[in-house]
This record gives structure tokens, C-alpha cells and sequence, in this order.
């Protein structure tokens, strides 16, 4: 890192020591803890934009999947429902997964004319019937039971960071799926069926009932630290917060926070060694060479698509990782609460802002975007009562401005993307 | 016999007038996003808000002459403030390319670094149009709702189906013909639409022979400005408007540009009724159309609905990818750049 990286990371740690100090500590940590996710997602998207310039904006669907993968992995399995339907349901899955790799072994035998196509088709449509036939029995069992509470197969029961490395391997097959169709092609290609897959692992959280509870939401994800009611029964720990003059509630709820950054901490630590270890090594420099030219690349013998596979997978598997974290983090699934808005073009602008190719640069920008995302709300609402200050309190302009400084994030972000776009678009910290 | 007509009828009533209403939107919104592809050469990820804020403003003039007195007989109100609405629009998008999009023209930018770009406009746009009239859902459809009702049809044909056709489904696909047309006729026989395809189909030939890049770029962002308004005020009409709603509307109108072929404004038509049409049918329960058309021995017990309706962003994404498989370049021949 060069003296002005360090200057930069100095002035975040104190923009969050500042927050600290005048709106409390609790916000402090809220902020640090989704700035350390934040910034692995950031991470994931430089894989992608900085290494290879993949332009995916389908963030949001591998986010969701690491958090589906800390349903799947952490919640207790519901006995009722397996017994119901479980393994009906896994046999419909299976057999809808033949079906698919069934029509394409059909379409990759060498057989002239329509008749391949033909086949194809008659498999694809008589499949999605018998799929279906399989599929809504099995479903509708696992439903009935219980559905105000569980009404789903629940999860393996494992500790819940086991989710994290398995929420990579979910998006990093969604990936793979992706890439297959899209890349090789135009990047506006490839853009677009990120942005298609994104909103289908969305509709997927909020309809597969059996899988997530759709909307009915999963809560109360077990933990990877204490509760704070435990701490606070615990007279060790309430001992040891009086000898910092700190109330147990107060400190329970701060000592949580402080134990959730140190695990994100260390995945981010881990994460960005191993990038920073890629960009240098030769695997790095040819990624870069691509990037920079693919037709020399390829004509150097490199295998352009096959590369962009790889670098695309494990981009949206870093994204996956962040995504359980984050869901671990909330201690809940709501598939209601992902928007493309926050979790997809709000990362881009964490990667643009902080420096694209730069792995220290999009950290900071994951940190820096992110605490201003939180701290434009407050900061807008009170531009617009300085702002309308002179009025009177009826008036219905001054109601209005008021009422909409909450919309200020949207406009605040586009207008910093489009500034760094503009005057600096390499970024705070620029690749070299 | 009665039974057939019956079934025709209710096909017609929940598939083919709702199917073709909502294609002709898309296929409106699908010209834009091409015509910004053919002539600036990138995809315009703000197209959604910019038919947000077309909606928008219009809706506000809407309410402006509603409330001195203005209306329009039977139609909406929102069809005399169109063309002020279109304006504001075109004002917003002549804005944006001077202070913004210039730049990176002038600097000969990847067009992935427009892209880009775009996702900050549309950030912005979002942010405005929510800043403005808030992220609630807002109905502005006024004069009559029916040109037939389902009771109507049912008394006059003596059919147990009805046919209900909506007053905004019947603008939707007039206001559309008109619209399409126009351009057509722009595009081929006036001067300034032949350089603009000159200009998309050679870029350097076209500047050689004098056309001035600068007028083209304007005129395409007055087109877009009209075509993003009128698609953004039907769908507006038809359903109703909500700012998170148009932003979800990028998926289709993308894949309907994509599967018509970027870049070409007959595919994009062709692609936007592609995707409706098939978003409607695959969502559709049948059941209601089975029991008649298929012997009494034979009728569904369920509702024979291939997907549930929330997965219809899964069907224009699935389409988008058969065609990225088996055709990239689309139905129509595209550019490839």
C-alpha cells in the first residue's frame, strides 16, 4: 500500500471512530460490521470488474444464495416435513435435473436435421409435465404442516459458519451456469443475464415455500457467538463490564458486535491475502492481459472464455460468502428485503469509488460507500430542515422535503458515482 | 360450438388482449433501448427510470390540468399531458447527454465505461423520481374504464364467457401503432432518420459524408425520450405507476432488445411481443379455457398453470438465454460489436 492508501484507510478509521464518539458505539460497530461485508462483496466484484472486466450486476441473486445456504445449513431439520415429502421432493428434483442434462446430451449428439431439435423439445416439455407431477405432491405435504411456523424442510442443523463456505459454493454454481450461457458472448450479454438471474433466485427465496418459507421468512438463525441474555446471566462478564463502567446490557450488546467484527475481520483478512496473492501471481497478470486485450490474449494462447469462467465463478462465490455472513449477521432470511438497488448497483459503486483493480481500494470503498449509505439519511434529512428552516411549519413544500430527505441515498450515490467516474475514474486508490 | 367460442373468448379476454397490451409496452420501451444501442453504442441500464420519469412528470401535469378542470371526455387526461410530459423528458435527456454522456463520446470511452455511467444516471433518476412523487403506487387512469364490459359482451353474444376490453388496453395498442409507425416513417424517409441509420450502420462513412454526430445524438435523445414517456404512461395507465415497478421493467424490455436483435428496430417490436406473450402464457392457469375446449372426460382438476405468476422475470430470462445459446445476434439480425 502507498502513503496515500494509508492516509485513506486512517481517515475511514476515523470517520468510524468519529461516528463512535457522537451518535454512540453501537451504531459504530452496526456500521463496521456491514462495512467488513460489504467490503468482501466489493472484493468479489473486483475478482470480476478489476481482474478480468466482467460486468455482472446480478450481485443481489448470489448474495441471496449465501443466504439461503445459511438457512439450508444452520436450521434444524423439521422432521414432519421430511417425513411428509422430503424425499419425494428430492427424488422430483433429481429427476428434474435428468431431464435437463438429458436434453442436453440430446442436443449434443450428431444427429442431422429437426429430428435432434424435435427430440429435444419433447423431452424439455413432456419432463417439465412429469417434473411438475412429482414436484406439487411432495410440495404441498411439506406446506401443510404447520405452515405458521415451519411449513419447510428446515436446514442440516450444522453451526452456522459452516453456511459461509457452502453460500460461496451455491452462487459459485449459479455462476458456472451463467457463465456457460453468457460468456464468450458481447459484455452487454453478460450483464443482462446476471441481471435476469438475480431477480429469479429472488423470485425463487419468495415463492419456494418448502425450500426457504418464501416470505413468511426464516428467523432466528442460530448463532456463531453468545446471546446477549446469556451474557448478561453470566457474573464473569457482567464483573468485567462494571470494571470498564459499562451497564450489562450495554456491554452484552457491544461485546456481540466486537465478536461478529473479529470472525467478518478474519474472512476479509483471508479473502483479500488470497486476491492480493492472485493479482501478482502469473494467473493474475494473464487475467490482466486479457483485460486488457483479449484478441493479443488469445492469440498468445490463452484461453479467453474458459478464464472468464473461472474468474467469474469465483467472484460470485465471494459474493456468496458475504451473502451468508450476512444473513448470519441479521440472524434472519427475509427475501422481501433484497433490492437491486442495494445489493447489486450499490457494490458497483463501492468497487468504482474505492478503485477498480485495486484490492485495498475496494475494501475501502465497501467501507467508505457503505458508511455513507447509512449516514446520507440522517445527514439529508437535516440539509432539508436547514434548507426549509425560513418556511412555515404548514407549508406543504416543507412537509414534502422533509418527508423525502430519506430518497436523498439514491440521488447522493449516483451523483458520487458519476463525480468519480468523471474527475477520477480510477478510484481513490488507483491500480498503479 | 358454443363451447369452442366460449373458450376462444376467455383465451382472448386473460391471454391474447391483456398479452398484446403489455407487448406493445415493451416494445416501445425495447425501441428505445435500441435505438440508444444503434446510435451511442451502449446499453442504457437508466432506460427504466427514464420511463419513470416520463411517467412522472406527465402524471403531474396530469393532476395539473385536473385541476383546473381539464379532462378529456372518455379517455384519460394523462393523453393531453403526454406531449408536455414527453417534452420535460426530452429536456431531462438533452440535460444529461451535455453534462454527462458527451464527455465519454468525446473521449471515445469503451462502451462498457457508458454502461457504467448509465448505472450512475440511473441511480439519479431513480433517486428523483422517488424524491419527487415517492415510492407509493399512484393510479392516474381517469375517463371511462371499459369499452366493453365482461356483462356487455356476455348480454349481447349470450356467450357465459365475457370479453372485457379495457379503454387503456384499446389506447395502448392505437397510441403504439401511431407511435411505431411514426417512427418508421421518420427512420426512412426523412433526412435526418436516414443519417441516423447511416450513422448506426457506419459511424466513421457517416462522418465522412458530413452528418453532423452531435444532431444525430440529439434527435435519437428526443426519440428515446418520447418512446421511454409513451411506453412508461400506457403501462402506467393500464396498471399504475410505482417507481420500483418501472425499474423491474429493464429485465424484459433488455431481453426483448436482445431476442429482436440490439440494434434493430423491427426486431425490437417482434422481441417485446415475443416476451409478453409468452410471459402470459406461461403464467396463465388454463384451467378456464381447457373446460371447454377439451371433452368433459378429459378436464384438468387443477389449475393448469405452468408457473406461478412471480416467476415471469424467470420466463423472459429463459427465452433470453435460448436465444443467447442457439441465435446471439437475435430473431432479427443485430449488431455485433
Amino acid at each position: 500500500m502507498t502513503a496515500r492508501g494509508f492516509l485513506l484507510y486512517a481517515g475511514m478509521a476515523l470517520l468510524i471512530v468519529l461516528t463512535g464518539m457522537f451518535q454512540g458505539w453501537n451504531l459504530a460497530l452496526t456500521i463496521l460490521n456491514m462495512g467488513l461485508i460489504s467490503a468482501i462483496m466489493s472484493l468479489g466484484v473486483n475478482l470480476q470488474w478489476g481482474f478480468a472486466g466482467l460486468f455482472n450486476v446480478g450481485v443481489m441473486g448470489f448474495v441471496a444464495l449465501g443466504g439461503l445456504a445459511a438457512v439450508l445449513v444452520a436450521q434444524p431439520p423439521v422432521t414432519e416435513g421430511w417425513n411428509a415429502g422430503g424425499l419425494r421432493l428430492l427424488g422430483a428434483l433429481a429427476l428434474g435435473a435428468a431431464i435437463l442434462v438429458g436434453a442436453v446430451q440430446v442436443w449434443k449428439r450428431k444427429i442431422g436435421g429437426s429430428m435432434r431439435a424435435l427430440v429435444m423439445l419433447a423431452l424439455l416439455i413432456g419432463g417439465f409435465f412429469l417434473f411438475r407431477a412429482s414436484l406439487d405432491p411432495a410440495v404441498q405435504a411439506i406446506e401443510a404442516i404447520n405452515p405458521s411456523l415451519s411449513g419447510y424442510l428446515g436446514g442440516l442443523g450444522l453451526p452456522i459458519i459452516v453456511a459461509w463456505p457452502v453460500g460461496g459454493l451455491l452462487a459459485a454454481g449459479a455462476a458456472w451456469i451463467i457463465g456457460k450461457a453468457a460468456l464468450g458472448l458481447r459484455s452487454d450479454y453478460l450483464a443482462i443475464a446476471t441481471l435476469g438471474i438475480a431477480e429469479i433466485v429472488i423470485a425463487v427465496l419468495k415463492n419456494e415455500d418448502w425450500l426457504s418459507r418464501g416470505v413468511k421468512n426464516v428467523v432466528g438463525l442460530p448463532r456463531p457467538v453468545p446471546y446477549e441474555v446469556d451474557l448478561q446471566r453470566d457474573p464473569g462478564f457482567v464483573e468485567a463490564a462494571a470494571g470498564y463502567g459499562l451497564d450489562p446490557v450495554t456491554a452484552s450488546t457491544l461485546w456481540v458486535k466486537i465478536l461478529y467484527s473479529g470472525l467478518f475481520a478474519v474472512v476479509l483478512i483471508v479473502i483479500l491475502f488470497l486476491a492480493q496473492r492472485a493479482l501478482a501471481s502469473p494467473w493474475g497478470r494473464m487475467m490482466r492481459a486479457i483485460r486488457d486485450n483479449e484478441v493479443a490474449a488469445s492469440a498468445m494462447g490463452k484461453n479467453v472464455t474458459a478464464r472468464h469462467l473461472q474468474v467469474f465463478i469465483l467472484g460470485s462465490a465471494v459474493c456468496g460468502i458475504a451473502g451468508a455472513m450476512m444473513t448470519t449477521l441479521d440472524g434472519q432470511l427475509t427475501p422481501g428485503s433484497y433490492q437491486p438497488l442495494r445489493f447489486t448497483f450499490l457494490v458497483w459503486v463501492m468497487v468504482i469509488v474505492g478503485g477498480s483493480g485495486n484490492n485495498y481500494g475496494a475494501v475501502l470503498g465497501g467501507f467508505l460507500i457503505w458508511w455513507l449509505w447509512v449516514m446520507v439519511e440522517p445527514l439529508g434529512l437535516w440539509a432539508m430542515e436547514l434548507i426549509t428552516s425560513g418556511m412555515s411549519p404548514d407549508n406543504w413544500l416543507r412537509g414534502h422535503l422533509t418527508d423525502s430527505a430519506a430518497q436523498m441515498r439514491l440521488m447522493t450515490m449516483g451523483i458520487i458515482l458519476l463525480a468519480v467516474l468523471r474527475f477520477s475514474p480510477k478510484g481513490l486508490m488507483p491500480e498503479r | 360450438m358454443t363451447d369452442i367460442l366460449n373458450a376462444i373468448v376467455a383465451l382472448s379476454n386473460f391471454v391474447l388482449v391483456p398479452g398484446a397490451a403489455y407487448g406493445a409496452q415493451l416494445a416501445l420501451g425495447a425501441l428505445g433501448v435500441t435505438l440508444i444501442y444503434g446510435i451511442l453504442r451502449f446499453s442504457n441500464f437508466a432506460h427504466g427510470d427514464t420511463m419513470a420519469f416520463g411517467t412522472m412528470a406527465t402524471i403531474l401535469v396530469t393532476w395539473g390540468l385536473q385541476s383546473i378542470g381539464i379532462s378529456f371526455g372518455f379517455l384519460p387526461t394523462a393523453l393531453i399531458a403526454l406531449p408536455i410530459g414527453i417534452a420535460i423528458t426530452g429536456l431531462l435527456l438533452l440535460g444529461t447527454d451535455r453534462a454527462i454522456y458527451r464527455f465519454y463520446r468525446k473521449q471515445k470511452a469503451a462502451p462498457v465505461v457508458l454502461v457504467i455511467v448509465s448505472i450512475g444516471v440511473m441511480f439519479v433518476m431513480n433517486g428523483l423520481v422517488r424524491f419527487i412523487i415517492g415510492v407509493g403506487d399512484v393510479n392516474f387512469a381517469d375517463g371511462a374504464r371499459f369499452v366493453i364490459n365482461a356483462r356487455e359482451f356476455k348480454e349481447m353474444t349470450g356467450l357465459d364467457e365475457g370479453l372485457a376490453i379495457r379503454t387503456t388496453t384499446l389506447i395502448t395498442l392505437v397510441t403504439a401503432a401511431i407511435a411505431v409507425a411514426l417512427l418508421f416513417w421518420f427512420l426512412n424517409k426523412t433526412r435526418t432518420g436516414k443519417s441516423m441509420r447511416a450513422f448506426s450502420d457506419n459511424e466513421d462513412l457517416a462522418l465522412l459524408s458530413g452528418i453532423n454526430p452531435e444532431r444525430v445524438v440529439a434527435v435519437t435523445w428526443l426519440i428515446v425520450a418520447a418512446l421511454a414517456t409513451t411506453a412508461g404512461v400506457l403501462y402506467g395507465l393500464d396498471k399504475s405507476f410505482k417507481a420500483f415497478t418501472y425499474f423491474q421493467l429493464l429485465l424484459p424490455i433488455f431481453a426483448a432488445a436482445i431476442v429482436g436483435g440490439l440494434g434493430n428496430p423491427l426486431g425490437a417490436i417482434a422481441g417485446g411481443f415475443v416476451i409478453a406473450f409468452s410471459e402470459v402464457l406461461i403464467t396463465y392457469a388454463w384451467k378456464k379455457v381447457l373446460v371447454y375446449a377439451m371433452p368433459e372426460s378429459l378436464e384438468p382438476s387443477g389449475l393448469v398453470q405452468l408457473l406461478s405468476t412471480d416467476y415471469k422475470f424467470a420466463v423472459s430470462f429463459a427465452i433470453l438465454i435460448i436465444v443467447l445459446l442457439f441465435k446471439p445476434t437475435g430473431l432479427f439480425k443485430g449488431q455485433s460489436v
